[in-house]
């Protein structure tokens, strides 16, 4: 008996792009099931978990956050390679603020992101016009140009960095800022992606000869997009040099631009969601991996390429299609 | 006509590397006036049209719109005082809806600007343009992802989007390749009706016959010159045009 795999969508009855009508508890639920779920993991999470695990739920919201930063990038068609510049340069502002004018993180990390966005745009001015890979490579060569000012000039500290910063005031409202963060900002920004302003931005990435041809001027564009991933960035630069109390070279390691990539390409990248998604699964894998030593780094990569391999759409897509569609095998009649 | 003339090129040249695509080029354009552009392929049509809508930097010459000098101006300005283009390859978001594809034009500054300051419903205002454009509301064409719809459809999602930015002069770049006779014969009353309208239109093409019928005057060009400049039957007795390009055809 031949069979073949049916697929049927799960979707509402009447449906018009953002216009539902809906006829039951179960479709209200259906629509607001994948809305509430992250609300509820991240406002629990914290209550759940132990010490450890909680700091490592603050290094999962900077992966995530770097990956939607870095998701808001490629949709515009700049794919970076140094998320670590944001990082670094939010870390610095808010440091030096605190250190030498003694601002309270009230003030710093707010501001820190702002001006760190400003100036990461400012930095990246001069290659807007860069496309592809020539954009990339000098985004990752210039968090390696800073490192090295900050050692020679000994501006910040030199390589001591600075410490003694005003720490945060309690474990739980670092827990609590960065999950609001987290979620403001992915449901924020997943609403300007989808909204006429996100997809001129997705233009400028798909075909920008046709948005140039609307009077748009992409580069102006780009620097918005760019601002807005900067401020992004920065924001978890600030707010980890007060959980560490500490800023210095470390800021500009290349792991704060390589994880985040990851995060979104095993996530699902153009979603935000799906960039949130692989935070949360890498980071968490990478510290359960911590018992196996030297082979972490090696386990770890494994499991990156058998993630490429078997879901190269990424998690996200994957799971949002399952969601919208039942699959099911069905005999053919012969 | 005694009209000052709306676009004036005034010799237009481009250098690729050693490579000489346009020489020399000069032509005045009269408002409300048809233009054909014709010529073998690699004559240096589309380079033209790269050049006035400055989407490539002449290497020299020089190109007034509306008596102001443009070829200085980047491209996105030039659209901002009324130039608007088609492609030759059509590239929409195939996984967009059609309607959703005209939202890009529709956020011009252009709208702003000639809607005093608001843009207004996008999602109406696409669907309107794109009723002119032959997409059968009733048969809600406009709703379909554009990767599902036929190349006829796709040209005249083109033709919208320029539409849409409401220009004085459109430069259509060969609209009508890889149409049959029929998805041809619908989009040329759209043609006429922008006609009407009195707007200025440059269309470049291959498709002669479909060309002639309702251009006022065409130019020939040839290895990155212009041989030949006037109307359609005048430009076909041309020797010089004869041995060029359509003599093979005619013979």
């Amino acid at each position: 008996m031949k069979k073949r795999k049916e697929r049927i969508d799960r979707g509402i009855k009447a449906r018009s792009s953002d216009i539902f009508a809906l006829l039951s508890w179960r479709e209200m639920l259906y629509l607001a099931a994948p809305r509430l779920l992250p609300v509820i993991v991240c406002l629990l999470l914290p209550l759940l978990l132990g010490p450890y695990w909680q700091k490592v739920l603050l290094s999962v919201a900077v992966v995530a956050l770097l990956a939607i930063s870095w998701d808001i990038l490629a949709q515009t068609g700049m794919v970076s390679l140094g998320q670590a510049l944001f990082f670094g340069v939010g870390a610095y502002c808010s440091g030096a603020m605190n250190h030498y004018w003694g601002l309270s993180p009230v003030l710093t990390i707010p501001i820190a992101s702002l001006l760190g966005g400003l100036i990461c745009t400012l930095i990246l001015l001069p290659v807007l016009r860069l496309r592809g890979i020539y954009f990339s490579m000098v985004t990752l060569i210039i968090p390696l140009i800073l490192v090295r000012i900050v050692e020679a000039t000994k501006i910040f500290g030199g390589t001591e960095g600075l410490s003694g910063m005003t720490p945060l005031p309690s474990t739980w409202f670092e827990l609590y800022l960065s999950m609001a963060v987290l979620l403001a900002v992915l449901f924020g920004f997943r609403r300007m992606m989808d909204s006429d302003y996100g997809l001129v931005l997705k233009g400028i990435n798909d075909n920008d000869r046709s948005v140039i041809n609307a009077g748009i001027n992409i580069y102006w564009f780009k620097a918005q997009s760019l601002f807005i991933a900067g401020a992004i960035g920065a924001f978890c630069g600030a707010f980890m040099t007060h959980v560490y109390m500490f800023v210095g070279m470390p800021v500009f390691a290349l792991d704060y631009s390589i994880l985040p990539i990851a995060a979104a390409v095993v996530g699902g990248p153009g979603t935000l969601a799906g960039a949130t998604l692989g935070a949360f699964i890498l980071v968490p894998m990478s510290e359960a991996l911590r018992g196996f030593g030297g082979l972490r780094i090696v386990l770890y990569g494994v499991f990156l390429v058998v993630f490429i391999v078997a879901l190269p759409e990424g998690i996200f897509h994957y799971i949002q299609r399952k969601y919208h569609q039942i699959e099911r095998w069905v005999e053919v009649d012969k | 006509m005694t009209d000052a003339p709306i676009l004036s090129v005034s010799e237009l040249s481009k250098n690729f590397g050693g490579v000489r695509a346009l020489n020399q080029v000069s032509f005045d354009l009269q408002p409300g006036e048809l233009l054909g552009v014709i010529g073998p392929n690699g004559s240096g049509k589309t380079t033209l049209v790269n050049l006035i809508t400055r989407f490539v930097k002449p290497t020299s010459g020089e190109v007034f719109f509306k008596g102001k000098k443009i070829s200085h101006l980047p491209p996105y300005k030039i659209v901002r005082l009324g130039i608007a283009r088609t492609f030759q390859m059509v590239k929409p978001f195939y996984q967009l809806p059609a309607y959703k594809n005209m939202i890009i034009p529709l956020y011009s500054p252009r709208m702003r600007q000639l809607a005093g300051g608001h843009y207004g419903d996008r999602d109406a205002m696409a669907l309107d343009l794109l009723e002119e454009v032959g997409f059968e509301r009733d048969a809600h064409v406009a709703y379909k992802t554009a990767g599902a719809l036929p190349q006829g459809y796709l040209k005249r999602l083109e033709l919208a989007k320029a539409l849409a930015l409401q220009p004085d002069l459109f430069i259509l770049d060969e609209l009508f390749s890889g149409l049959s006779l029929a998805e041809v014969a619908s989009i040329v009353p759209i043609i006429e009706k922008i006609r009407m309208a009195g707007k200025t239109i440059i269309m470049i093409e291959h498709r002669l016959k479909e060309l002639f019928r309702i251009a006022d005057r065409v130019i020939v060009m040839n290895y990155g010159e212009k041989i030949a400049d006037g109307p359609a039957e005048a430009v076909m007795e041309d020797e010089a045009v004869k041995s060029a390009y359509l003599g093979t055809e005619a013979g």
